[in-house]
């Protein structure tokens, strides 16, 4: 007997979103769950982008930090490195040196690099704030005027600064990410709020919150299928935005990133693990949903490039 | 197809004769439906009735056992697509493939790799599962004594032989039948021959077809052979076409009733490329595979791997926890800090790694807030003074240690005021917010 195909198709799709002026980015447009290619359209593939800070990552496991090495003491040099050496895709420049807890760098400090970094490149710049919501308002304003009618990202807006952020945004025309914690009704929740002050619900992405390999990727993986299926079967505007998975950061927290193999004998090779703490939890968001995720190491990079290849 | 209660009720005795527990036969046949009770609880029931009730009561998904004794793994059985819905039923099993061309001492070491693999990780042992022998030779007699050998080093560790040379398959099966292994390699042309193995020796098999139509046509034919116990192969090698067969097969087994898939399927992510390797074995764990194949096992990707699983498979409504206890971390004295967290396993192991890390020895009071974070548990009034207070008391830590000092999460600072007014003589103080300043806050303490 044949085989009939159970193929679902859906009334919903997913926003198309890109970023940049010289070289583009785009990813979304998808009618169909996660690379389910044999039953719908998928025509753009997930975009990696690579992070880099504003100050020095001395924060960073030594393991990620000597990649570095050399080109991580100022943001041009190490976006440059992660265009030129890496062939980055995009760039996510995390202004963690505005944090008041790390180098409490100024709103102008901030626009400058922005604006630096901005000059020296021609792939598209992600602009992330240090995740301080008072101080994020702030910083976020400044950057965004820094990179205005660049086509950027910029973010992460949340419940409690989404208006000045969002603002900014609809002034110097650049896209938003919006990040919610951990719960759909939330995302939900806070995409309606920043498209009720007459932001363009097709320059959003959602970031439901990330989490790594072992840390609660349970929560982020469940979240991520469940907005993409009220996408989907649900034809739900609210939560058709492409998701953002900032993996890096999550995945290089873990101790099974950070502990030698003398500290944690069960964990094997310190590199490879970590490698592969990054690879694995960035793989596992994709296929949950996320469009474009945020990493570190140019190996687990490199083999998310050569898996997307082989799903696509 | 599942029958309703009344369906059933059609199907019972009707006497109401009680022996089942249940007042009624209605009622009986209500739980039946909802597959909350077990038929056998009838004694009555007429053999037609059984039948028709065994087929329709049997799961989409056929369980199927690899393996036997302790080491056993049972597949298939799911009933969702989602984990959101459900939590996930059986795990699926993670093999190493061994190759009857390697070396003998080759040989061993996997053998070693596979049986020193298992670790512990929130109270669950986790190992790589079995042992994929595959006849890559072509000779029989060398197939037979790479079974042979590895059953002797390894007689607990579940095998999957892989051959389509029913001769092969029938000696080295028979070599190593008690174990239940799986005998892969069925496929068009040797399809009879191999069913009769499968059937002489009573093992499961593996169903090798080249796409989704052979599959079906193969299990239709084994079934009518006599084979029950099946593990399916769709041919599908590359990521693109694991995601589209594992996703067709299980939506087809669940959503539409489709027996000749309803079996656990084994997916191949052997590549030459480790770390890629172990992204497409990723894509198995989510993606509905049963058993997995993989080249080889080194210990950072056993560990990555099963972290992965764990964490797909954990149920979604209930977190993963840690018994509520006082646990030593180091060797502390009677003068060491004690502390206080939640036992959420993710928040245990965050701030048990941390405080390990700053190598200070201390003792981690690990209160039941029903598996809830230190906030969320606050704000559920599951991580409050009161629970505190009578942990504390009732964990008779006052005797064993020199100080009546508690440290708490800074998160919850808030609560340090009306910890004191429930813990008389103790002293509360506010340790950091986040885990990672624990190891600076407890040796600026120290010194
Ligand atoms: C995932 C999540 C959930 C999950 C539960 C996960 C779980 N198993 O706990 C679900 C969806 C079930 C949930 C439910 C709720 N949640 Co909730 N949830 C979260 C979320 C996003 C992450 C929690 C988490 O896993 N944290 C990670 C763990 C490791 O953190 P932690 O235990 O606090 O430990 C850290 C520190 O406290 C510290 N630490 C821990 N122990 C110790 C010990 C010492 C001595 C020291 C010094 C430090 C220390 O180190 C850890 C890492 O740095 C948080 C937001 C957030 N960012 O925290 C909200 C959050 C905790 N939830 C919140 C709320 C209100 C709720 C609900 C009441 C309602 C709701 N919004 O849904 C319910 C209540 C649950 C119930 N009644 O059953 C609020 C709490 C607000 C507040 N301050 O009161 C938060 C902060 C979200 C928000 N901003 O609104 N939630
Ligand atoms: S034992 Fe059988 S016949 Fe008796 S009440 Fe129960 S279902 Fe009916």
């Amino acid at each position: 007997m044949a085989f009939t195909a159970p193929n679902e198709t859906f009334g919903g799709k997913v926003f198309q979103i890109d970023a940049g002026i010289d070289k583009k980015i785009v990813f979304g447009g998808e009618d169909v769950l996660p690379f389910h290619l044999f039953e719908g359209n998928v025509p753009n593939r997930p975009v990696v982008a690579y992070e880099i800070q504003d100050v020095p990552p001395e924060d960073w496991p030594e393991t990620i930090k000597k990649v570095y090495e050399g080109v991580s003491g100022d943001p041009v040099t190490w976006a440059k490195y992660c265009q030129d050496k890496l062939n980055a895709k995009a760039i996510a420049l995390r202004l963690i040196g505005t944090h008041p807890d790390r180098q409490n760098r100024s709103p102008e400090d901030a626009a400058k690099t922005v604006k630096d970094v901005l000059a020296a490149i021609s792939i598209p710049l992600i602009i992330l704030g240090s995740n301080h919501v008072e101080k994020d308002a702030a910083i976020l304003l400044a950057a965004a005027e820094a990179a205005k009618d660049k086509n950027c990202f910029l973010g992460k807006a949340q419940e409690e600064n989404y208006k000045t952020i969002a603002a900014a945004c609809m002034a110097n025309n650049l896209k938003l990410i919006a990040m919610s914690q951990l719960d759909i009704n939330l995302s939900k929740q806070l995409n309606i709020l920043i498209t009720q002050m007459g932001f363009e619900k097709e320059n959003l992405v959602t970031d439901p919150m990330c989490s790594g390999l072992g840390y609660g990727l349970d929560y982020t993986y469940s979240v991520m299928e469940r907005i993409r299926l009220a996408a989907l079967t649900q034809n739900d505007a609210t939560m058709q935005m492409p998701m953002l998975a900032d993996v890096g950061m999550n995945a290089w927290k873990a101790k099974e990133a950070i502990a030698t193999e003398a500290e944690l004998p069960i964990g094997g090779v310190l590199e490879q693990r970590a490698i592969a703490w990054e690879a694995v939890t960035a793989t596992a968001l994709m296929i949950a949903g996320s469009e474009i995720l945020i990493m570190r190491h140019p190996e687990a990079v490199k083999a998310v490039e050569k898996f997307i290849d082989e799903l696509m | 197809m599942a029958l309703s209660g009344v369906q059933i009720f059609k199907l019972l005795p009707k006497t109401n004769c009680k022996k089942c527990g249940h007042p009624t036969c209605l009622a009986f046949a209500m739980k039946l439906a909802q597959r909350q009770v077990s038929l056998d609880l009838c004694p009555d029931v007429s053999e037609e009735a059984k039948k028709v009730l065994g087929e329709a009561s049997a799961p989409p998904i056929r369980s199927v056992t690899l393996g036997a004794g302790d080491k056993a793994v049972k597949m298939g059985e799911e009933t969702v697509l989602f984990r959101h819905d459900k939590t996930f039923v059986n795990q699926c099993a993670f093999a190493v493939e061994v190759k009857d061309t390697m070396s003998a001492d080759e040989i061993n070491a996997v053998v070693d790799q596979v049986l020193g693999s298992e670790i512990e990780r929130v109270g669950q042992k986790l190992r790589i599962d079995a042992i994929f022998v595959s006849n890559a030779s072509g000779d029989a007699g060398k197939f037979e004594a790479a079974v042979k050998a590895i059953a002797a080093k390894a007689p607990e560790v579940p095998l999957i032989l892989s051959t389509t040379n029913p001769a092969a398959a029938e000696a080295s099966v028979k070599a190593v039948a008690a174990n239940k292994p799986l005998l892969y390699g069925a496929n068009k042309s040797n399809v009879d021959a191999m069913a009769s193995v499968a059937k002489t020796h009573k093992v499961s098999l593996g169903v090798a077809a080249e796409d989704l139509d052979g599959l079906t046509e193969l299990t239709d034919k084994i079934k009518e052979l006599g084979v029950e116990d099946m593990v399916l192969d769709s041919g599908a090698r590359t990521a693109k076409e694991i995601m589209r067969d594992n996703t067709y097969i299980r939506r087809a087994a669940l959503k539409k009733g489709n027996k000749s898939v309803g079996y656990p399927v084994i997916t191949f992510a052997q590549r030459d490329d480790v770390m890629l390797e172990t992204l497409i074995a990723s894509l198995g764990v989510m993606k509905y595979a049963s058993i997995i194949v993989m080249s080889s096992i080194d210990r950072w990707k056993s560990l990555a791997l099963f972290t992965l699983r764990q964490n797909i498979y954990t149920n979604p409504q209930v977190p993963l926890q840690v018994k509520q206890d006082i646990y030593k971390l180091g060797t502390p004295t009677s003068d060491a800090p004690l502390l206080i967290t939640s036992n959420f396993s993710l928040t245990y192991f965050i701030v048990s790694g941390e405080i390990e890390g700053s190598k200070v020895p201390v003792r981690l009071a690990v209160l039941d807030t029903e598996g809830l974070s230190v906030l969320t548990g606050w704000a559920a009034g599951k991580f409050t003074a009161a629970k505190i207070a009578q942990f504390i008391q009732e964990s008779g830590i006052e005797k064993e240690i020199s100080h009546k000092e508690l440290i708490i999460p800074g998160y919850v600072a808030i609560l340090s005021g009306s910890i004191e007014d429930k813990l008389p003589g103790w002293k509360i103080t506010v340790g950091p917010r986040e885990a990672n300043g624990l190891p600076a806050f407890l040796k600026a303490r120290t010194n």
